[in-house]
């Protein structure tokens, strides 16, 4: 198998308040496949943010390495490091769209940031809007959008650059159940036709399950296990991935997934 | 009652209190210009400083967090005598409205400086983390992220400093600026020229008001051009 694309080695990341210290990722590695949709699922406070938030360095790691492509990516120099986010996506739980731009505007400022002539980002947003399905509502303000909308604008917004991948940080998780799916299909949709390798964070199982081929759940700090996202199902190791299997709602569905149908 | 109104709607009345407001309007509009450019510069400036900022300077920001709060814990009125020397060197006259222009600005720049900080600071951090995601350059993000978010709050703050500004100036009357204060305390205090008073306070309620309506007008106008209301 070739090199993953994304390689995190003994991640661990320390914040300190005052005096006290708080080993919020103690020791992470994983890898990530070029094309992956992956999974991270772990309870609140187990670090999921956090450890999304290391690969587009808003968070700086306090030791070990993260390897993208042949980037070490904490080795990268300010200027190098916001070129390099431009190639990596990012959607959010509460969207983060920029209210005082129409959602041409938000979908433009990428755009301008990476320096591009005004035709072509017209030509961009315009195939974009096309893409993630809200091409009518270019010169709404986010103020006007529902949720669904919203988020359907933050992955617009994410993928103006062409990025080599996305993240998704909860980016369902303040939809209603439908929402959430239609976002979810728009995540499968864009990975298979732009090869996009997507990370998403995510504290439930059914996203995972219908999402992701690839999996790792996350437990206070460290990766309690990794694999694909049939196998963990058929046969979970971890307590913690025990306890997310055993109150998931819909049980029927999980042994329909594992018995038969790929994912 | 009915004469005492009639004399403060009297022309020999109105007759000093034009010219005064005049000058208050002059003042409170050029030391308002130089208070925004500043204040401006300066509360991005600690915004972007601060330790959770863009550009975190944390010895910088607490030394020029210092200076704006050490000039913010004065009493107005000291600050005006203390400026005034270096006002009157600047303008190059040393009387009148002009001569203070610049010692009212000083007292309104760390305001409005902090106006501008908590503006910014309103805006989510989630926003500010989209746009670092992205590559944005600090520049960019301040400049066509933050500003803009921040604009409703920024013009109802500029509409509390362009109300403090007048009520200041009436301050630097009693030195001898002129304006509306002056004629308060040398009319009005001095000669017990209560029509005069009353008229000075007439022009000052209807001038904040109509400010304050302004502001208010505006920044409502742009919440709902965004549908924030």
């Amino acid at each position: 198998m070739a090199a993953p694309f994304i390689e995190i080695k003994n991640v661990s990341k320390i914040f300190k308040n005052q005096d006290k210290e708080f080993k919020v990722l103690k020791g992470i590695n994983l890898e990530i496949q070029k094309g992956d949709i992956f999974g991270i699922i772990g309870f609140s406070g187990a670090g999921k943010s956090t450890l999304i938030r290391c690969i587009n360095r808003l968070e700086t790691v306090s030791s070990g390495t993260i390897r993208i492509g042949n980037y070490e990516i904490d080795k990268l120099s300010k200027k190098e490091m916001n070129l390099y986010r431009q190639k990596i996506g990012i959607i959010f739980q509460h969207f983060n769209l920029f209210d005082s731009k129409t959602v041409f505007g938000n979908v433009a400022f990428p755009l301008e940031v990476a320096g591009k002539s005004k035709q072509e980002i017209e030509k961009r947003v315009a195939e974009i809007l096309d893409l993630v399905n809200i091409s009518d509502k270019k010169d709404f303000y986010p103020g006007q959008l529902s949720g669904g909308q919203k988020q359907r604008v933050g992955i617009a917004r994410a993928l103006a650059n062409n990025p080599d991948i996305l993240l998704s940080d909860e980016a369902t998780s303040a939809l209603d159940p439908v929402t959430s799916l239609s976002v979810l299909d728009i995540l499968k949709d864009i990975n298979k036709k732009l090869r996009l390798t997507i990370i998403l964070i995510t504290h439930s199982l059914d996203v995972i399950k219908y999402t992701c081929n690839n999996m790792a759940v996350l437990e206070n700090g460290l990766i309690a296990e990794k694999g694909s996202v049939r196998e963990i199902f058929a046969n979970p190791s971890s307590e913690t991935t025990k306890v997310f299997i055993k109150n998931n709602s819909d049980l029927a569905k999980v042994d329909y997934l594992v018995g038969g149908e790929g994912i | 009652m009915k004469e005492f109104l009639a004399q403060v709607f009297s022309v020999e009345v109105w007759e000093y209190v034009l010219p005064a407001t005049w000058q208050t309007i002059y003042m409170t509009a050029i030391s308002t210009t130089i208070t925004i450019t500043f204040g401006l510069l300066f509360g991005v400036l600690l915004y972007v400083t601060d330790k959770d900022g863009l550009h975190p300077m944390a010895i910088f920001n607490k030394v020029f967090g210092a200076i704006i709060n050490s000039v913010l814990s004065l009493p107005s009125m000291i600050v005006v005598i203390i400026f005034l020397p270096l006002s009157k060197f600047i303008v190059g006259v040393s009387y009148g409205p002009k001569a203070f222009i610049v010692s009212l600005a000083i007292v309104c720049i760390p305001i409005f400086s902090r106006l501008v900080e908590n503006s910014i600071l309103e805006v989510s951090k989630g926003k500010v983390e989209a746009a670092k995601a992205m590559g944005a350059p600090n520049w960019d993000i301040i400049l066509k992220i933050m500003l803009p978010e921040s604009l409703p709050t920024l013009i109802r703050n500029f509409v509390v400093l362009t109300i403090t500004l007048v009520s200041i100036t009436a301050i630097a009357g009693s030195f001898g600026a002129g304006g509306l204060g002056e004629l308060a305390v040398r009319f009005g205090y001095n000669r017990y020229r209560t029509d005069i008073l009353v008229a000075v306070i007439i022009v000052l309620l209807a001038g904040v008001e109509v400010l304050q309506l302004f502001g208010a007008f505006i920044s409502k106008k742009i919440l709902k051009k965004r549908h924030l209301v």
